[in-house]
């Protein structure tokens, strides 16, 4: 069974993000950048799946500028065992990534993909979706449990009432949430092992993919901020402000 | 041009959900229909055809409806899309499953998680867990969109439209519904909630909830979470409010023992008053909070029980 994850490049998830003066976009000179949590999720799943013997081969796949390299390197030292660099100038929109996906899944027959269920930057959560309705496959999105079961798939899903259990035929997209599984960390030896590993790079149109942008970003603005209120010294306090100052209860 | 509603309801009634997005339908300031997919849900159908501002009532009622799963779903959304410019529906975790789908069977983008719509094709919407706010302009000939509830009111009842029927039957044996683990709450839904009490890694343990427990029985709040609270398994997933949990904005939020992560407050700072109570004077979740205790939790929750 060939299992592709999908990486993408982010700012990493605990630095703060500025919005540019001039409204255009988010600052990231100089911001750390990191592979997508959620993707870290999927690629520690597509690598226990390739311990427990379920999996032949995991691709590691990002679709971004060069810069994503990076983020490939990690998947691999993670334990992918291969990757591809699907070169554009920016990450493209949530559909142009699922039609890229797609291309790939049908070039290497995958039989599972797993993706993260949302980029920490744009906040989508789409293209596991998207690429699954493409491929005619089913989905399980916001897995927190998944098992193989012979040529189907056992996904445990987070929703917003509990869980919900679903069996998918195989091939499938799944998508992870938090608690699927605690990544590994990668060691010195494997992250020096990674560099050896074979990394294909291509373009859009050596897929046969034309990226596409029909949702244009017009500005960007800062949220409107809260400030700070005041400290109170007791319960007592508290109770009072709620009930006389806020009237909330 | 007309928006499409894609109702989530429990083949009974409907989830408040769709209530809010109704009104965001409304404000794209054309006729709101309201899709029913379900097995047995005319009881829903009813329901929606009595709210103000739907026009009309589709129902797809079939077998093959019953747990609403998306890869039934999304034919059935294209199958009745051929009419509407705008196709909506919660950013719940039902609609963030199917909407995507939909939108990539009829070939175009799909907008996530809108707070305003500023035109019938531009809408604003947070990035980067709500550090940003963008607006972006759609140039689809369909426009899939899913709304985040907390920003748009409930639509109010006082309608009376026609309930159509769809003989559209998706036939698809590639996913399988096993079953579904739901809590069972006497307390108000966390997104529905006017008051919510929310314990984080602070409360140490499971048992310790217990706590917060009694002081939202006297508020009749509902009881959230931070992710540490519940990946350390105090307490079930979908108690988490934040970025990848659930967005809420309560009347009265009340963080205990919670730290403040931008993650978490991406879930929690539109709430209209904040009050945070926590033992370090420097927890970053006081520079959001309108009242702030520095305060042991084990000690201030049995005072604040007693004063409520
Ligand atoms: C991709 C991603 C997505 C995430 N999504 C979410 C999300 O949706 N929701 C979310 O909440 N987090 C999310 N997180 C995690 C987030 O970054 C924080 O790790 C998490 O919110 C911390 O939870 P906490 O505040 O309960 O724990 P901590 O940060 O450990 O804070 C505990 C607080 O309790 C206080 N405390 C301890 N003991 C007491 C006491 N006796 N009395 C009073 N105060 C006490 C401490 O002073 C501290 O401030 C996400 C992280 C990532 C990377
Ligand atoms: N540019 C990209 N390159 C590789 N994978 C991506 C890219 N964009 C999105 N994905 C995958 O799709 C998931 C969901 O992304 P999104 O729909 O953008 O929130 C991510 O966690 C990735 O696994």
């Amino acid at each position: 069974m060939k299992v592709l994850v999908g990486v993408k490049r982010v700012a990493d998830a605990y630095v703060r993000v500025r919005v540019k003066s001039d409204g255009t976009g988010v600052d990231l000179t100089n911001t750390k950048m990191a592979i997508n949590p959620f993707c870290e999720i999927a690629v520690e799943e597509a690598i226990r799946l390739k311990e427990a013997g379920h999996a032949t081969e995991v691709i590691a796949v990002s679709i971004g500028p060069t810069s994503s390299m990076e983020q490939i390197r990690t998947a691999l030292a993670l334990g992918a065992d291969r990757g591809i660099l699907v070169e554009t100038a920016e990450a493209p929109e949530p559909l142009s990534v699922a039609k890229v996906l797609k291309a790939i899944v049908k070039k290497e027959e995958v039989d599972l993909v797993i993706l993260g269920k949302q980029s920490i930057d744009t906040d989508n959560n789409q293209v596991g979706q998207m690429l699954a309705a493409l491929c005619d496959m089913p989905q399980g999105t916001f897995a927190c449990n998944a098992e193989l079961k012979g040529s189907s798939v056992e996904i445990t899903r987070e929703i917003d009432g509990g869980e919900q259990t679903v069996l998918l035929t195989l091939p499938a997209v799944v998508t992870t949430d938090l608690r699927l599984n605690e990544p590994r960390y990668a060691s010195l030896p494997n992250i020096m092992k990674a560099k050896k590993k074979p990394v294909d790079h291509v373009s859009p149109d050596d897929l046969g993919v034309q990226i596409v942008s029909n949702i244009q970003t017009l500005s960007v603005t800062p949220p409107n901020e809260r400030s700070a209120g005041i400290k109170v010294d007791s319960v007592s306090e508290l109770v009072e402000k709620l009930r006389n100052e806020a009237k909330v209860i | 041009m007309s928006t499409l509603v894609i109702a989530e309801h429990d083949n009974s009634s409907l989830k408040n959900s769709v209530l809010n997005t109704i009104t965001a339908a409304a404000a794209i300031g054309d006729a709101v229909d309201v899709l029913i997919a379900g097995a047995d849900c005319k009881s829903a159908a009813d329901e929606a055809a009595s709210m103000k501002g739907v026009r009309k009532v589709i129902l797809a009622d079939s077998p093959a409806y019953l747990n609403q799963l998306p890869e039934a779903l999304a034919p059935l959304v294209v199958a009745e899309s051929g009419d509407y410019s705008h196709l909506f529906a919660a950013a719940t975790t039902a609609g963030k499953n199917l909407m995507p789908r939909v939108a990539a069977l009829l070939d175009v983008g799909q907008i996530s998680d809108i707070v305003e719509v500023k035109s019938t094709d531009t809408f604003v919407r947070p990035i980067y867990a709500g550090n940003a706010m963008a607006t972006v302009q759609s140039f689809d000939p369909t426009k899939v969109v899913t709304v985040r509830t907390t920003a748009f009111a409930e639509a109010a009842k006082g309608g009376s439209a026609d309930v159509s029927v769809s003989n559209h039957v998706t036939d698809q044996t590639m996913a399988q519904f096993l079953g579904e683990q739901l809590s069972v709450s006497e307390r108000p839904e966390l997104t529905a909630a006017s008051i919510i009490v929310s314990g984080g890694r602070g409360m140490q343990d499971g048992a310790n909830f217990a706590l917060l427990e009694k002081v939202a029985d006297k508020l009749g709040a509902a009881i959230g979470a931070s992710r540490a609270a519940v990946d350390a398994g105090f307490v079930p997933n979908d108690y988490q409010v934040g970025q990848t949990g659930k967005i809420v904005a309560p009347d009265l939020y009340i963080a205990v023992g919670i730290s403040g992560a931008i993650q978490h407050l991406a879930g929690m700072k539109d709430s209209k008053v904040i009050v945070a109570v926590n033992k370090d004077e420097e927890a970053p979740i006081f520079q959001v909070a309108d009242f702030g205790l520095v305060a042991d939790l084990f000690e201030a929750l049995p005072e604040l029980e007693k004063a409520l």
